[in-house]
């Protein structure tokens, strides 16, 4: 579990395309000693982060993904501090950047940024990089949290975190199908790099339209059949939700044949193997991407991924926060 | 770190090319861990508190585990666990450093309330790792007396903290290093200075 060398070199934390294998093991490695030290215990709380602030600055709806990053922060004992679009000085007009340089330059160490436009993170973490803010000694650590349809680093983090709790720590060679609305997934996109660079074989499962263009630089196998890759019989397979608030018309006849051709029901699960994992990164469309049987059956891993949100987002924080070289 | 470990044993010299010295060999370490856990049975034996062995890693793990045999090897009725206890989140100084990885930590189901807890550790330098674990073991519950076992005490203490138990008293410059090694990690056994 424990690496020889200490630091991983990571500044931020923005993308999983581009994380290095060493880094991304170092920090699922990381998140479960996170759950190990916290198993058990009388008290729920590390000191680690003691007088670090962390704020999550939202633009976009969410309850797990913030939620989570509150609570890592806090059982590491950070400051934290949420900031939303509404109730900001955003509504008054204030720009991205701003914002962004207002909360380093209030004392934020490290900021965790979901934002509706693909590469806002990469902006700020840009600017902030070159101004130099934070009052103690220059660096706020950026945390991409979803950026558009771009990426949703934890999100695969935690994934990858979940499968290697369901089926070992070494997920090379593991099949994974990322099934659904890649398109306008940043979940997919994250999902794709970090397996692949884990050395998992992964297929997206999807309708032509609902394929992001690109698609073939990704390093992944893309089907449409869902039922013929189900017959293959893949270690994983992770449902996607249909993002209706990013849809605008046309991208398939009806929701109802969506379901039916994309959708994974009791029948198509019950032709999985026995130890294959179903994951859904939530909130779930029942019926739709997913039956109701077979998001509270065993072999849905949908709690866990909330639970392991938590050890990886302390993970992260820690590996931004904890060390010397990452101030 | 303040004690490296890398490296090797120095085979039955005084010092070798390299500058190392021998302080304890195998067959030392074997005596030492022997004593230690009859030190053990003799000063948690009024107590009548269980006894919980908590090796700090990597090597006080190690430990922890050869104590817990020998204890039993010694006295069949003595119940002894063995856990591991992580206390790099608890440090002072992980600002100090480049990130540090962590280790395992696994206290036995049973937990550490109203149990004699026995922090084991390979080297004894600045206190600071111990302090560090103190304050993890008061998170995880209340043992009713805690106390630690170090296979070498080297001296340059930075805070009132002192072993229960100890394999061996070196006094040591600053910039010299303690390497211990053991056979679960490094192949063989032997503690050198250099």
């Amino acid at each position: 579990m424990t690496s020889d060398e200490g630091h991983i070199g990571l500044r931020h934390l923005l993308s999983t395309d581009g994380l290095r294998r060493e880094q991304a093991e170092a920090l699922l490695d990381t998140a479960a000693s996170m759950e190990q030290a916290l198993t058990g215990r009388a008290v729920r709380k590390l000191p680690t982060l003691r007088g670090r602030t962390v704020v999550t600055l939202f633009y976009e709806n969410s309850t797990r993904t913030r939620v989570s990053f509150e609570v890592a922060g806090k059982w590491m004992s950070a400051d934290t501090i949420n900031v939303s679009a509404s109730g900001s000085s955003v509504g008054k007009g204030e720009s991205l950047r701003d914002t962004a340089s207002t909360l380093a330059a209030a004392g934020a160490d490290a900021i965790v940024v979901r934002h509706p436009a693909s590469g806002a993170p990469h902006r700020i973490a840009g600017w902030l990089d070159r101004v130099g803010h934070s009052h103690t000694d220059g660096h706020v650590a950026v945390v991409n949290a979803g950026d558009g349809t771009h990426e949703h680093p934890t999100q695969a983090l935690l994934d990858a975190a979940t499968l290697r709790k369901r089926l070992g720590a070494d997920l090379a060679g593991r099949r994974v199908a990322i099934v659904g609305d890649v398109l306008h997934s940043r979940v997919a996109r994250s999902n794709a790099h970090l397996l692949a660079t884990l050395g998992a074989e992964v297929t997206l499962v999807a309708p032509p339209t609902l394929l992001p263009a690109g698609v073939d630089a990704w390093p992944v196998a893309v089907t449409h059949d869902l039922d013929a890759h189900l017959t293959t019989g893949p270690d994983a397979v992770m449902m996607l939700r249909v993002q209706a608030e990013r849809m605008h018309g046309g991208f398939f006849p009806s929701a109802r044949e969506y379901a039916v051709r994309f959708g994974l029901n009791q029948r198509r699960a019950d032709t999985l193997p026995d130890h294959a994992v179903v994951l859904h990164p939530g909130p779930a469309v029942r019926g739709m991407e997913i039956a109701s049987s077979v998001a509270d059956s065993a072999r849905a891993a949908i709690a866990e991924q909330v639970t392991a949100g938590v050890h990886v987002r302390m993970a992260v924080l820690y590996h931004l926060l904890a060390g010397e070289d990452s101030r | 770190m303040p004690t490296r470990r890398r490296g090797g044993p120095v085979p039955n010299g005084a010092s070798n090319a390299e500058g190392e010295r021998e302080l304890l060999s195998s067959a030392d370490i074997a005596r030492t861990v022997a004593r230690i856990a009859h030190e053990i049975l003799e000063k948690t034996a009024d107590s009548g508190a269980p006894v919980v062995l908590l090796g700090l890693p990597t090597r006080g793990v190690h430990l922890a585990h050869r104590l817990a045999e020998r204890v039993t090897a010694i006295d069949p009725d003595t119940t002894v666990a063995v856990g591991t206890l992580d206390p790099t989140l608890y440090r002072d100084d992980l600002r100090r450093q480049p990130t540090r990885p962590l280790a395992d930590t696994d206290i036995p189901p049973a937990g550490i309330d109203d149990v004699t807890v026995v922090l084991v550790d390979d080297v004894l330098m600045s206190g600071r790792t111990v302090r560090a674990a103190l304050d993890a073991l008061r998170d995880h519950g209340r043992p009713r007396a805690v106390q630690l076992a170090v296979l070498v005490d080297r001296g340059h203490r930075e805070l009132p903290i002192r072993a229960d138990y100890v394999g061996k008293n070196v006094p040591t410059n600053r910039g010299e290093d303690v390497v211990v090694s053991l056979v679960e990690s490094d192949g063989a056994d032997g503690v050198a200075i250099r």
